[in-house]
């Protein structure tokens, strides 16, 4: 992920996943077919837990989290995790094979371990073998967002010493022609901000952090400063056209880190490229940052994770810091004239010391969080 | 430990129609009587709205308008945790259908009425609350998940929140899949100090182990807590409906256990 962002680089390429037949361009994760759960845990077969597994075993993930249970005791961990789709893959697949005569679902599928939006969290909690409490948080795009917050907060009242934080969302024809059916797909790679932008494009990915208590704090590590949460009230899937949902989240994350809108070096936007999204996002970003700080989607690069797009943004921030640099928007060629934030078209090397996030959802749901270096 | 005030409860159920009623019927007073669960159009949400409403939204909607209504707190001013094992089931069922389908024409409306925090949505638009609102699942132990992350909000933030945990039966051929007994809403408004409206507090404390949790004494009542993830709130609300102190243990996941002290207040 690194050096894609360095390079600027999209994985977006035209839909060929399973059997869908939708003029657009999609995010996946290559290899997903070939990875084998571990035995223990097939019962849980399925893409979506396919694809947390793989992402568990990269990076040292599941190393550094079976030292922390040899910290902290597997009991002291918990696991906030967040989906919008979990294994729903696995249900449209198994209603192709409804008995003719009965209507039955087969013999074979697993509603618990595959459907059910707990399928993740209890497959990570088994995978990592963690003996804390946890549960999914399952708010649409904002998700994965939200579980920092979950996380934070069972930390802070003492119900955890630990937890893993993330969660997985991977493409179903669901979400292809559900979105498809609300006109929000684009048909060519999704352009953020760009005058020209048509919609999304939908793309599959997981992630997943490991959160300590902050006293405790290595000089360099990030630290979660602020969370901000909120509710648009106003439409379930069309986002507030004055940005009013997102700019409270907004100022409430800011609030809870103690800083003010120009202590934010970078902002990772929501930026989803759908004409409502961008607009009403920039004037929420306007209105409390103003003209300057630098922000960019990096959605062209990713496509919209959907309930991954929280954790898997929150990377990207934690990137930015540690590598000093600020994506630029990969896929969008002129800015919308009406956009009045500083939106970043080309990579920017900078210090970067305090980042936000924006992850917006589907009924309204608004997660900001801000994430710095230790001092 | 962590400590909230119990301010509000809603409730319905099959044979529990509203907290008043079923009150009555938890503390014993009254016999249990089943009957399906009684789900009435909501007047929280503009008329063209309430037919497009899934039930599953309205079950949610109508527990957690009544509770806010018992604690006598604002719904525009109160966050939210929504908690369901099941979501929207007849917009899956659909959904999978039409994709199952040669043309694969899906409805929009189905589309994002099928997200998990489907109620959360509809009830940010009906109350007007831009207040936090979370959605959550961990499957049969969905209210346990919910009850800790309402009570650490309430903790963290110093202020009320409402919880409201609701699950209903899948249609055909889900429903065998994953059956179960009917439909249930629960709600309770919890706040971080003793107001007036306040009638208990709850303690949580999180604990290994697999202590048998505490079952409800009319047997009917008890299946319903074992059919039904939503359900799981009644052993909490008969304590409260008895006007009880002491120990609940609910079950929560794999040797892991939710163990409620209740006290008056």
């Amino acid at each position: 992920m690194r050096r894609a962002l360095r390079e600027k680089r999209s994985a977006l390429a035209p839909c060929d996943f399973e059997t869908a037949r939708i003029d657009t361009y999609v995010g996946t994760v290559p290899g997903l077919d070939d990875v084998r759960v571990r035995p223990d845990l097939l019962d849980y077969d399925c893409r979506n837990n396919r694809l947390a597994q793989l992402c568990l075993e990269q990076d040292g993930f599941a190393g550094g989290v079976a030292a922390a249970r040899d910290r902290h005791g597997a009991g002291r961990i918990g696991f906030y995790l967040g989906t919008s789709t979990s294994g729903l893959h696995a249900t449209e697949l198994a209603y192709r094979r409804r008995d003719p005569k009965t209507g039955a679902l087969p013999a074979d599928y697993r509603y618990a371990e595959t459907q059910n939006a707990y399928s993740l969290g209890e497959f990570v909690r088994r995978y990592l073998g963690l003996a804390g409490p946890g549960f999914v948080v399952s708010s649409a795009c904002s998700s994965t967002a939200k579980a920092f917050g979950n996380a934070a907060r069972m930390i802070t009242a003492g119900i955890c010493d630990a937890a893993v934080v993330g969660g997985a969302d991977s493409l179903c024809l669901m979400t292809l022609y559900g979105f498809h059916s609300l006109g929000l797909t684009s048909r060519a790679p999704c352009r953020p901000f760009d005058v020209d932008r048509d919609g999304i494009s939908i793309g599959e990915g997981a992630g997943f952090a490991l959160v300590e208590k902050g006293d405790r704090a290595r000089p360099g590590a990030v630290l979660l400063l602020g969370v901000g949460e909120s509710s648009d009230a106003y439409h379930m899937s069309t986002p507030h056209p004055e940005g009013l949902g997102a700019r409270i989240a907004m100022q409430q994350a800011l609030d809870s880190a103690g800083l003010r809108p120009a202590d934010i070096d970078y902002i990772n936007l929501h930026g989803t490229a759908t004409k409502t999204n961008d607009t009403s996002e920039d004037k929420a970003v306007f209105e409390i940052f103003g003209p300057e700080t630098p922000c960019s989607s990096t959605k062209g690069a990713t496509g919209h994770l959907l309930g991954a797009a929280g954790i898997t943004e929150a990377i990207v921030c934690i990137l930015a810091i540690g590598d000093g640099l600020m994506p630029g928007s990969a896929n969008t060629r002129s800015v919308d004239p009406a956009m009045r934030s500083n939106y970043l078209l080309e990579n920017r090397q900078a210090k970067v010391t305090r980042v936000l996030s924006n992850s917006f959802g589907f009924g309204g749901s608004n997660c900001s969080l801000v994430l710095g270096v230790a001092p | 430990m962590t400590r909230v005030f119990v301010e509000g409860v809603g409730l319905l159920g099959p044979g529990l129609r509203g907290w008043e009623a079923a009150r009555r019927v938890l503390a014993g007073e009254e016999p249990f009587r089943p009957a399906s669960t009684f789900i009435g159009t909501s007047d929280l949400l503009p008329a063209a709205e309430r037919r497009r409403t899934p039930v599953p939204v309205k079950l949610a909607l109508a527990v957690g308008q009544e509770a806010l209504q018992n604690a006598g707190r604002d719904a525009a001013a109160t966050a939210t945790v929504f908690t369901s094992s099941s979501g929207e089931g007849e917009a899956l069922h659909h959904m999978c259908e039409a994709l199952a389908s040669t043309e694969r024409e899906v409805s929009p409306t189905r589309f994002h009425n099928s997200v998990h925090n489907a109620a959360a949505g509809y009830w940010g638009i009906a109350t007007r609350s831009q207040e936090a609102s979370t959605s959550l699942c961990a499957y049969d132990a969905s209210f346990p998940a919910g009850l800790v992350e309402a009570a650490t909000q309430v903790v963290s933030w110093g202020k009320p929140v409402a919880l409201i945990a609701y699950d209903q039966p899948y249609p055909e051929p889900l429903h065998s899949a994953r059956p179960l007994l009917g439909s249930f809403g629960a709600a309770l408004v919890l706040a971080p100090d003793a107001t007036r409206g306040a009638s208990a507090t709850f303690e949580l404390a999180v604990l290994p182990g697999d202590e048998k949790p505490t079952a409800m004494s009319d047997s009917r009542l008890e299946e319903l807590r074992l059919g039904i993830p939503a359900a799981r709130a009644l052993p909490l609300l008969e304590a409260l409906a008895r006007k009880m102190q002491g120990e609940v243990v609910l079950d929560f996941l794999t040797e892991l256990q939710l163990r409620v002290t209740v006290s008056r207040c």
